[in-house]
């Protein structure tokens, strides 16, 4: 353990918080009435949904297929009926609604059969297609689809990083997870390792969770290294742990990939244990739930777990309760609507009180004291990005690399004059986004818009080069038969339209497909190939309605 | 007296130099400001303008026959980078003109009698289907122009105001609590 | 809606940072008024009273609530730093004249908290540099030089009722750096001067020692983390290095490195003046280069310019360079790639 470890610029050290919820072991829940899985929980495409109302699906039954590349299945938690695949609440910062497939449990809890994989045995991408039907994402926060992740695409990877810094207030969910399933986490990194061919596998730890520490290093194999990390926010976020465990700085823009690091959170190491030792989908995971609530810990609930069981199984929320946060303090964001359920990007649940959580103070102008220049890890100007940002000037606002923000809050942490920096920030990254969308889209059309003028404009020349063709034939034709004077010129006029027109209509009859489908991308391909099919089945319909 | 003249003069003559020189120097190939202007609008191609498309307007606006504030989708914001685009005063959208909510068109598929009329009438070839087969808009590439309305014998398309969800989300604009409440 | 992060936010406002500043002047003012007598708790008093109530009126004015932004104690900083660098004992409006100068031309006008371009108070001393010469070179000589030296009592009539009842004659004198400027004009000996009753061993007699406990002061704002080492160090190596060469060039016209450091607003400025983040440059390469160049110019205008002390031109001209500066000193980004690599 005598690694040389690399200091990150800025941090900050809030108060842990930690000991109200670390002190219980992981708790199961009972199983619930119902379910609610949303079938968007990762970063990417939506899943595609599997079942309608009334069907009657298993526990681990894919519900929800992934669609297109950056996408992860869906399943179901349990055995029962689909009441409803329709808009649900769902943990979102905006409170608005997202399609989910809502359960009812029939009490039963059948699973389909859980096949185990041999994983040594099985070739890399057969194994990374299961781990995408098995749903599995990360569950440190971002839930990027694991697969992806665990495809080292042609770069070599020399190093696995295990993030169980976990360096968030508030939440235990990969302590308590490192201190009871050290032995199951160790297995799923092998698996990782495995798959990425990687040599040095470092597990980073921050050093405030010795017993944790204790027990991977414990359950660690040589070739795996414990690394006990310095305590500090946010020690435990992808970039920052891979500097102070390798000193590499993850290239702006870039991933840690493109220095040929990966890097995982124990957390999702261990679901992979389970769906390569087990054959199980992700289920369920463990989520921290403290704060204001009589019983604080962790819960092992399953994917859909309503917030308010969620809630109910940590003894409810006390008196004097002031909303809930999802996720921790420094980054997480109000849960909107306590029906929404725990998705696999769902740590934690911090119910608040006025106490702990008072509101913000009023906000008073900036006074450029630099205090959060000094605390932000991106080594940026954050009361820069605020001022652009406010003035909705968003190209000076990049200009001071908004987008190497990583939102981690220290800047807004700190700020004496109380500025929601943060709120800035994502406020104009999406600004951004949109207008960046929108320029695509008008883009696009603007180049749909020459094609078709350039089609008609092709359509209309061709038109009148058949005309002017047909009408050269005819002239010769004229002049070969009548080659005396007695040529009539209104005739041979009016022979000529009558041919054009005779023209006009055998190509009209050619074309009557006026096809303007064109170079269009294999989405959209699909897209008319189904609205075809559909036609078909329409047209098959009223022809039969018909005869 | 002259000598402190000259030296103005001197100096005055020195910086022009310089700046003469950056100019060539860092001189950026520039689109031409048809383009340019073009690349602002929102190609909606909808013709609220009295262009027959954006690049028409585009042109009239280069040739400064057209306003700057006749575009109803490209909005306030869309003024305001016109304005800034050729520096002149931005103004408020033209009598009459209003920005709609961001909406596409749906064809009604059991109405639809697949008279291709849309298809001629949509400007950038968002709706697919061939004659006497019922037509379909592409939502991605729907602008949202409405010219394929008015087109259509049986009325069977309608516009559908895009909602927000989660995809589509934005973070709003922090509020601040510094004016004193009235 | 709010976002992240919730409020468990750090011990850290506006106001903790203006107290701790003003707590951190204590020292200074106690050896100011051991040194030079008690008029300087008038002029603290005046400026205060002043600036809150010139504070309070544009607040009102603008529509902003008076709560926040008056308990955000700037105003008093500002208020404390200009009357620290005014003389004591000076017609009450002369106090007036700058924390209007202050509060409202240099603070008020350019948007208020945060929004001003130049240092609030060294824009009041400017002004009334400019505007009031005479006043502002009576300084009271220092208690046990001067023929009488006032009591509190004594001092608010003065400073009220005008100079009728005691002649300022009889307990002013112009500053070290005057004397300095005005006599090494007239061709008197270095060490005919420093030999004066109002030299003491390092700059001013009693002067010197308040500009120890402003550095005392200054030292407790570091050690704090207020503020950062940059923008004293530089200022104070901008101004040693500037007036030690020339020192070194001509010593029968310009004074060494310690009595420029110990003498006239130097500490004062290094510590608290050109430490004030809103005016001063934000990067770290960026404040040593601003307060660098205030250092230098500290030097230079003491040297050769017409007023007996530099600090405030210098801070006000490092404050125009200050968007400039920070503009070519971007910190690299994390992520981003070394320079040169
Ligand atoms: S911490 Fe707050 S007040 Fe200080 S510079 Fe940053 S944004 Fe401005
Ligand atoms: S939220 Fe962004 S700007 Fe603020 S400290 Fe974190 S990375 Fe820096
Ligand atoms: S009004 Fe319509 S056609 Fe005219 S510029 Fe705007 S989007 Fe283009
Ligand atoms: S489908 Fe209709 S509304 Fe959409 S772009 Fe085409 S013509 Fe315009």
């Amino acid at each position: 353990m005598s690694r040389q470890l690399f200091t990150f610029n800025g941090g900050v050290h809030p108060e842990g918080h930690k000991a109200e919820s670390n002190a219980t072991p992981i708790r199961p829940m009972p199983l619930l009435p119902r379910y609610v899985v949303p079938l968007r929980q990762h970063i990417g495409a939506p899943a595609r949904p599997l079942v309608q109302a009334g069907d009657a699906v298993l526990g681990g039954q894919m519900i929800g297929a992934p669609e297109g590349y950056v996408s992860t299945a869906a399943h179901a938690p349990t055995s029962g009926r689909v009441v409803a695949v329709a808009p649900h609440a769902v943990p979102h910062p905006s409170g608005l609604f997202d399609l989910c497939v809502v359960i009812e449990a029939d009490g039963e809890d059948r699973s389909i059969d859980f096949q185990p994989l041999d994983w040594r045995k099985l070739d890399p991408s057969a194994l990374r297609n299961r781990i995408r039907e098995m749903g599995l994402a990360g569950l440190g926060g971002a839930v990027f689809p694991s697969y992806i992740k665990l495809n080292p695409s042609g770069q070599t990877l020399h190093t696995l990083i295990l993030n169980g810094a976990e360096c968030e207030p508030w939440i235990t969910c990969d302590d308590r997870l490192m201190r009871e399933r050290a032995a199951e986490i160790v297995l799923g990194i092998e698996v990782m390792a495995h798959t990425l061919g990687v040599k040095t596998i470092l597990i980073g730890i921050e050093d405030n969770k010795p017993e944790a520490l204790a027990a991977m290093g414990a359950a660690a194999p040589s070739g795996m290294e414990v690394v006990a990390v310095p305590t500090g926010y946010p020690g435990g976020g992808g970039k920052q742990l891979t500097y102070t465990l390798t000193g590499v700085e993850t290239p702006t823009g870039g991933r840690s990939t493109d220095a040929g690091i990966q890097v995982f959170n124990v957390g999702t190491a261990y679901s992979l244990y389970r769906a390569v030792y087990l054959g199980e989908p992700l289920l369920s995971r463990v989520v921290t739930v403290t704060g204001h609530v009589a019983n604080p810990g962790n819960f092992e609930a399953r994917i859909g777990t309503p917030m308010t069981d969620l809630l109910a199984a940590a003894g409810g929320a006390l008196d004097g309760a002031d909303g809930e946060i999802v996720g921790g303090p420094m980054m997480g964001f109000d849960l909107m609507d306590q029906a929404a359920p725990v998705t696999k990007s769902v740590n934690c649940l911090i119910v608040k009180d006025p106490v702990r959580f008072p509101p913000r103070p009023t906000t008073l102008p900036c006074i450029r004291c630099g205090a959060c220049a000094r605390a932000c890890p991106a080594d940026l100007q954050p009361f820069e990005m605020y001022w652009f940002s406010r003035a909705k000037d968003f190209g000076k606002a990049q200009s001071y690399n908004l987008f190497d923000c990583i939102e981690c809050g220290c800047c807004a942490y700190v700020c004496p004059s109380h500025i929601p920096l943060v709120d800035f920030f994502r406020f104009a990254k999406s600004e951004i986004w949109e207008r960046e969308q929108e320029k695509h889209g008008a883009d696009q059309a603007r180049q749909r818009h020459e094609f078709k003028e350039f089609r008609l404009e092709r359509e209309k020349r061709e038109k009148a080069e058949k005309f002017a063709r047909a009408a050269e034939k005819n002239k010769e034709a004229a002049a070969t038969t009548t080659t005396d004077a007695t040529a009539d010129p209104d005739a041979e006029k009016k022979k000529a339209i009558l041919q054009a027109a005779l023209d006009r209509a055998k190509k009209a009859k050619e074309a009557v497909t006026p096809r303007n489908t064109d170079n269009l991308p294999p989405r959209v391909e699909k897209e008319i190939a189904e609205i075809e099919a559909r036609r078909a089945q329409a047209e098959a319909k009223t022809e039969s309605g018909e005869g | 007296m002259i000598s402190a003249i000259l030296v103005m003069a001197g100096i005055g003559l020195a910086l022009g130099a310089i700046l003469g020189w950056a100019s060539v120097r860092y001189r950026v190939e520039d689109d031409p400001l048809v383009e340019k202007i073009d690349a602002i609008l929102p190609q909606t191609q909808c013709g609220q303008c009295g262009f027959p498309g954006c690049k028409p307007y585009a042109e009239a606006i280069a040739k400064g026959e057209a306003d700057i504030n006749k575009c109803p989708p490209g909005g306030a914001d869309g003024v305001k980078r016109l304005a800034e685009l050729l520096g002149v005063e931005a103004k408020p959208l033209g009598e009459g003109l209003e920005p709609k909510p961001k909406a596409i068109a749906v064809i009604d598929e059991n109405t639809c009698i697949g008279c291709t009329l849309c298809v001629q009438a949509c400007p950038v070839d968002a709706i697919i289907g061939a004659a006497k087969q019922m037509h379909t808009i592409i939502a991605d590439q729907c602008t949202g122009c409405e010219l394929c309305l008015p087109p259509c014998p049986v009325d069977c398309i309608s516009m559908e105001v895009v909602k927000e969800d989660v995809a589509n989300w934005k973070w709003r604009y922090p509020v601040h609590m510094m004016k004193r409440e009235a | 809606m709010n976002g992240s992060p919730f409020a468990l936010l750090a011990n850290n406002s506006v106001t903790a940072v203006m107290f701790k500043v003003m707590a951190a002047l204590i020292p200074g003012i106690i050896a100011h008024a051991w040194f030079f007598g008690p008029g300087i708790w008038v002029s603290l008093l005046l400026c205060t009273v002043f600036a809150i109530g010139v504070e309070a009126l544009i607040l009102l004015m603008r529509g902003l609530p008076l709560k926040p932004f008056l308990s955000d104690g700037s105003v008093l900083v500002t208020a404390w730093l200009l009357a620290l660098s005014l003389p004591t004992l000076a017609p009450w409006w002369l106090y007036a004249v700058g924390i209007i100068f202050a509060v409202l031309v240099a603070k008020q006008f350019y948007g208020g908290l945060g929004q001003n371009l130049f240092n609030p108070a060294m824009v009041g001393y400017a002004a009334l540099i400019i505007s009031f010469p005479v006043y502002m070179t009576q300084w009271p000589a220092p208690v046990g030089l001067a023929d009488h030296s006032p009591t509190l009592l004594e001092a608010f009539d003065l400073v009220f009722a005008g100079q009728g009842s005691i002649s300022p004659d009889a307990f002013t004198s112009a500053t070290v750096l005057d004397t300095w400027k005005t006599q090494v004009k007239l061709g008197k000996p270095v060490e005919d001067i420093l030999a004066q009753p109002m030299f003491g061993w390092g700059g001013g007699k009693g002067q010197e020692f308040v500009a120890l406990m402003y550095l005392l002061g200054g030292l407790l704002m570091l050690s704090s983390r207020l503020i950062t080492w940059h923008v004293p160090v530089a200022f104070l190596a901008g101004l040693a290095i500037t007036a030690g060469g020339l020192h070194l060039l001509e010593p029968a016209r310009h004074a060494g490195v310690l009595f420029h450091l110990l003498s006239g607003g130097a500490m004062l400025g290094a510590f608290f003046i050109a430490t004030d983040p809103v005016t001063a440059a934000s990067t770290p390469l960026g404040k040593l280069i601003y307060a660098g160049l205030a250092g230098f110019l500290t030097a230079i205008i003491r040297g050769f310019g017409g007023y007996p002390d530099g600090v405030a031109f210098a801070v006000l001209i490092a404050n125009v360079c200050v968007p400039f500066i920070d503009a070519y000193t971007q910190p690299r980004v994390f992520g981003h790639r070394k320079a040169g690599k």
